[in-house]
């Protein structure tokens, strides 16, 4: 009997993650925060939507931390009296699906031309790198203003707006990243077995950039989450009744002196996420790669 | 007797590694006078050149940390001196030459301010350390020194930029100079004459040498002493000679009987019908002629060695024939077909039939998939090769094949040696049950026990397999043991062509006597009468 | 040198061309230009009259081509709200925004290298870890908000900032103190990311080995080869800066370019929109040549 048919299968990725998040505790503080607000997002709206919406003006701008008016009004009340938390919490989900929706479209409509410009021939390749260039060289902020400002801002446009431009980031890395992988030999190899361009694209060379572009996903996100805050700032994104944080902010600077509550925690809320999602991307860069993965696992069994 | 100028005494160091703490030199004592080489021959991981990054100081601590010994130098242990005593020290009285001088000559500042870097940094004067620069320049042979001050590292040939390593080594006449592979990364003519350059220079400054190396043959060349180490432990310290001769311990043993080129050479039957054959291939860039007029023949189950330096055109040739190149003319018939002339479609029924090993199995293997995937990629390719359900029964035979635990199919490349990687590229190469492999330069990365056991093993399916090779090296004895043909190359040209006995028993083409002559014995006597064959030559 | 200039202008020329083509239709697209000038009690015959004067009763390839051919006269037209030739409102803006953007760059520059090559310097040490946490922090934090909360704290708090105008040094620090933030933090991430590959490099160990002192090895020969990735950063930020820091500038009411767009866009002054996106485009076109300027002159392997 030889030990011929024992190869094992593949270790659980799942239980490998789970430890090297364990292993790094800031980064597993951040995806704790964000799974929180992620189900803020789900559920917020159906939970807290009636309460954030209700009018109290006895309460008009409450300041926070009054423990008699029960818990959502921890964080204090709105110039209409409606309890900032719930607010807070409600706005989660119009925050997060305009920067989600924004980081997915431009991500996935980023890498697929990225991936194109990097394997086609030169002239694709420079026709896509032309485009790039040209959305590169609106400014972004003033680029959403006019689209929003002729197409009326809402959120599909809003989504639209931003991730349109943000396709250059991801254009530009995995093109790059292509036109350095396809020279590596490992690409060459897969060549001499016969492999058609389809599989080297998405077997052998977009596994290797995909851990790039997710952590600048990652990164970009809290980028997206920015802009779209300055613009409902600025009152040319989401537009009330709707709500974001950006926008919560812009309703509480007329407030400034009197009650800066109104301004200061859904700012909090976005500088918590962004930190998290820095945070996270920060430690996927080291946990996607299986040459520095060693890192976090050696730190996990120290301390376990 | 007066003190040895350098003693390094019980010196142990450790790593903290994700495997725990690595001893990576364990009590390691040796020492060395002026005018004196001494050798620390060693594989990859035997400790050598952390023994001497603790003479510079150059460990990273943490994660090193040197837990015993001394290394007492003129007199004063370097261990106890403060860190800028020990830089006083460095660069002025020991001295280092590395490697790989492209990466460490720093890319954006000129030779020139590296080399006079070196004196100011120890106090001389700007004005009188361009002039002595400029002589350093001129003494290693760089030529148009004036010229070269200000041009930058990328400017100059691998050869070149190890003169000037050199040059800015002995700038302020080092009383010891430590280097460190000095010639690895270089073609076999440029070694010698490196070697040659070094040897010149120590007899004029009268300092110490300690040459770190992986290569019987450098050693036999350059080295008076040596101190033969093995996974953190000296195992044998003596004269060069002596060692070579009566080997007391078995490690010695067993890294001198790997030392290619000794072997029975094959001897090929003459003529049978060819299943590839190549006429007047050529490949050129713009102007440039990378490969022109190459032609040549090979019988099934033989092997072919295509020998050249670097530049030579040999692994272009290879790159043309899997059309990993185009080529920009003449034809390769692969049994009657022409594998230049076919288009992709056609080419991917073929494709199985000829495989290709890399030289460096660390990027020739995606870094993201495990053996299991690497090893099966061929069978999802090629669906006709093998249902799915034996696949896992013939990974495991091809791993055993190899030389490697089938348990071992779900790790990643990076988990294993390097010589175990090359074996999984082997085994990737043979799941396609390939009729021709092309090992381009498929040992050179390996150490010289492990590239021994890898020539073993694909000589070994040559004769079981019937697999025929196309071996390209720039090593002449590595192909000494394994080829039955062998065909010179230079600047993209056959220079010469026959059986292994002809090209090394009788060659006749001045350029291969020539490589033949640089390349280094590991018999100390032999590579004596060499050098003095070769000096006799530069002379007359 | 030359040739790679002029590739680099016909390809930035590309793009103001479609920004052009963009800005005139889609002035014409938000609707009749008198509808939108004129108020809304003004008779028939002033909109007549209004329609006769600009000439927008020709045929809108005709208007175009007029406006094209004023645009090569470097002729923008008048800012309609205003009253005055549109480039030169725009260049009294823009020289504030350079003033602002120069001025903070340099600092951020400065800082941000210092800062982190010396966390490179020794990883995982005191300084680095504050300095990562204060520079993911710089870099989470909406510039908004900070500008805000700066606001309440030292113009409302303590009083002792003015909170807009550019009347003397003073009304200079708080919007400069923003601005700084979120460039210094994203630029100490890669500073020290860089520089902690450059410090594990061979050259820097030849140096080690020549018996160089610490200061130099740090900053002569490590930083100029880990200049080149910052290099990049810098000028994305800078060329963030030069857009004119929109939201920023509103709420310091600082007199820049960003400012002047926003409002200008609200107001469809579009003549002053179009000679502030040439003008900005024009100053990024340079900037970027500049940086790649700065490249060749750090890395003598760069030729263009």
């Amino acid at each position: 009997m030889t030990s011929i048919d024992i190869i094992p299968d593949e270790p659980k990725p799942l239980v490998r993650f789970a430890r090297m998040l364990w292993a790094d505790k800031f980064a597993l503080a951040a995806v704790l925060f964000l799974t929180l607000v992620l189900v803020l997002a789900v559920i917020g709206p159906t939970w807290l939507g009636e309460v954030a919406q209700k009018q109290n003006l006895r309460g008009r701008n409450a300041p926070p931390f009054e423990w008699e008016r029960g818990w959502l009004w921890i964080l204090g009340a709105d110039a209409l009296g409606r309890p900032l938390l719930a607010r807070i919490v409600v706005a989660t989900q119009n925050t997060m699906m305009v920067a989600g929706g924004a980081v997915f479209f431009s991500a996935l409509i980023g890498t697929v031309l990225g991936l194109v410009a990097g394997y086609a021939g030169p002239r694709t390749g420079q026709a896509i790198m032309r485009l790039a260039d040209v959305i590169m060289s609106f400014p972004s902020l003033l680029l959403a203003v006019v689209v929003l400002y002729i197409l009326g801002p809402s959120i599909l446009n809003l989504v639209i707006v931003l991730a349109i431009t943000r396709i250059p980031v991801y254009l530009r890395t995995a093109r790059a990243e292509v036109l350095e992988v396809r020279e590596r030999m490992f690409v060459q190899a897969a060549r001499v077995m016969g492999a058609s361009p389809r599989r080297i694209v998405f077997r052998h060379i977009l596994p290797v950039v995909l851990p790039t572009l997710m952590t600048i996903a990652t990164l970009d996100f809290a980028f997206v989450m920015l802009a779209e805050s300055s613009l409902s700032f600025l009152g040319i994104g989401i537009q009330p009744p709707e709500i974001t944080w950006g926008l919560m902010i812009s309703q509480g600077r007329q407030y400034l002196t009197t009650a800066w509550w109104l301004s200061f925690w859904p700012g909090l809320a976005i500088i918590l996420t962004t930190l998290s999602l820095n945070l996270l991307s920060g430690w996927m860069r080291i946990a996607l790669d299986p040459t520095q993965r060693w890192r976090l696992e050696m730190r996990g069994r120290r301390n376990g | 007797m007066a003190e040895p100028m350098l003693q390094v005494k019980n010196l142990s160091v450790e790593f903290h590694t994700a495997a725990g703490t690595v001893r990576a030199v364990k009590n390691v004592s040796f020492d060395l006078d002026r005018g004196e080489t001494l050798a620390i021959l060693g594989e990859s991981g035997s400790g050598k050149s952390v023994s001497s990054s603790a003479i510079m100081d150059l460990i990273d601590m943490p994660p090193g940390r040197i837990t015993s010994g001394q290394i007492i130098f003129e007199g004063r242990d370097l261990l106890k001196l403060s860190a800028s005593e020990r830089r006083k020290v460095n660069g002025h009285k020991i001295a280092m030459i590395f490697q790989d001088p492209l990466s460490h000559l720093n890319p954006v500042y000129t030779v020139g301010w590296q080399i006079v870097e070196t004196m100011t940094a120890h106090g001389m004067s700007r004005p009188q350390a361009r002039a002595e620069a400029l002589r350093l320049l001129g003494r290693v042979g760089i030529p148009d020194p004036e010229g070269s001050m200000g041009k930058y590292p990328h400017q100059f040939s691998g050869g070149q930029r190890q003169r000037l390593m050199i040059a800015m080594a002995l700038a302020l006449k080092p009383d010891l100079l430590i280097a460190d592979e000095p010639t690895t990364a270089l073609d076999v003519t440029v070694q010698a004459e490196v070697l040659a350059l070094l040897e010149e220079l120590q007899q004029e400054t009268g300092m110490g040498v300690l040459i770190i190396t992986h290569d019987l043959g450098v050693v036999a060349e350059i080295a008076d002493r040596v101190v033969v180490m093995n996974a953190g432990e000296v195992v044998e310290t003596g004269d060069t000679r002596q060692v070579y001769r009566n080997p007391a311990h078995p490690y010695t043993r067993k890294l001198i009987g790997a030392a290619p080129g000794k072997g029975a050479m094959h001897d090929p039957l003459p003529s049978a019908e060819p299943v590839l054959s190549v006429r007047g291939a050529r490949k050129v860039y713009g102007d440039f002629a990378a490969v022109e007029d190459v032609s040549f023949d090979l019988m099934a189950g033989e092997t072919l060695a295509i020998v050249g330096e670097s530049g030579s055109g040999k692994s272009t040739v290879a790159k043309m024939l899997l059309r990993l190149e185009e080529p920009t003319g003449g034809q390769a018939l692969w049994k009657g077909q022409d594998l230049f002339a076919m288009p992709e479609r056609q080419l991917f029924a073929l494709r199985r039939d000829l495989q290709m090993v890399f030289q460096d199995p660390t990027q020739s293997l995606n870094p993201r998939m495990t053996v299991w995937q690497l090893i099966t990629e061929g069978w999802v390719i090629h669906p006709g090769i093998l249902p799915r359900s034996k696949w896992k029964a013939r990974a495991a035979e091809l791993l055993h094949q190899v030389g490697l635990k089938p348990e071992m199919a779900g790790r990643y490349p990076h988990q294993f040696s390097g010589g175990q990687r090359q074996r999984i590229a082997i085994a990737r190469a043979l799941a396609l049950e390939p009729e021709l492999i092309i090992c381009d330069e498929a040992v050179s990365a390996l150490d010289v026990s492990v590239q021994a056991q890898v020539i073993e093993l694909l000589d070994g399916l040559r004769k079981s397999l019937g697999i025929a090779f196309i071996f390209i090296a720039h090593d002449l004895p590595v192909v000494r043991d394994f080829a039955d043909h062998v065909m010179v190359m230079r600047k993209g040209r056959v220079v010469e062509a026959g059986t292994v006995r002809q090209i090394f028993d009788n060659p006749r083409q001045p350029y291969t006597q020539a490589l033949l002559a640089a390349g280094l014995d590991p018999d100390p006597d032999v590579q004596a009468e060499r050098r003095a064959a070769r000096l006799a030559m530069a002379a007359g | 040198m030359m040739s790679f200039i002029r590739k680099r202008a016909f390809a930035s020329l590309i793009s103001l061309i479609l920004l052009v083509v963009a800005v005139f239709f889609l002035s014409r697209l938000t609707g009749d230009p008198a509808a939108l000038y004129l108020p809304s009690e003004a008779s028939e015959e002033m909109r007549r009259q209004f329609r006769e004067i600009h000439g927008l009763n020709d045929p809108i390839l005709v208007q175009f081509g007029r406006y094209v051919w004023d645009l090569l006269h470097l002729d923008f037209g008048d800012s309609v709200r205003r009253a005055r030739p549109a480039f030169e409102v725009v260049s009294e803006a823009f020289l504030w925004t350079l003033q602002l953007a120069v001025i903070t760059m340099t600092l951020v520059t400065a800082a941000a290298i210092v800062v982190g090559s010396l966390a490179a310097f020794r990883v995982g040490g005191f300084f680095d870890r504050i300095a990562s946490l204060t520079s993911l922090i710089g870099a989470s934090a909406p510039d908004f908000w900070v500008a805000i909360v700066a606001i309440v704290v030292f113009s409302v708090g303590l009083g002792w900032l003015p909170t807009s105008g550019t009347g003397s040094v003073w009304h200079w620090i708080l919007p400069i103190g923003v601005l700084f933030i979120r460039p210094f933090g994203l630029i100490v991430q890669v500073v020290r990311g860089s520089m902690i590959n450059a410090l594990s490099s061979a050259y820097v160990k030849t140096a080690r080995a020549k018996g160089v002192r610490t200061r130099p090895i740090i900053f002569v020969h490590a930083l100029r080869n880990a200049m080149l990735p910052v290099i990049t950063v810098i000028g994305d930020q800078a060329a963030a800066l030069l857009n004119g820091a929109v939201v920023i500038e509103t709420i310091f009411g600082f007199p820049g370019v960003g400012k002047l767009m926003i409002d200008s866009i609200l107001q469809r002054d579009f003549n002053v929109v179009l000679a502030a996106i040439m003008i900005t485009a024009i100053a990024i076109f340079i900037m970027n040549l500049l940086i790649d300027l700065a490249y060749a002159l750090l890395d003598p392997r760069i030729r263009y």
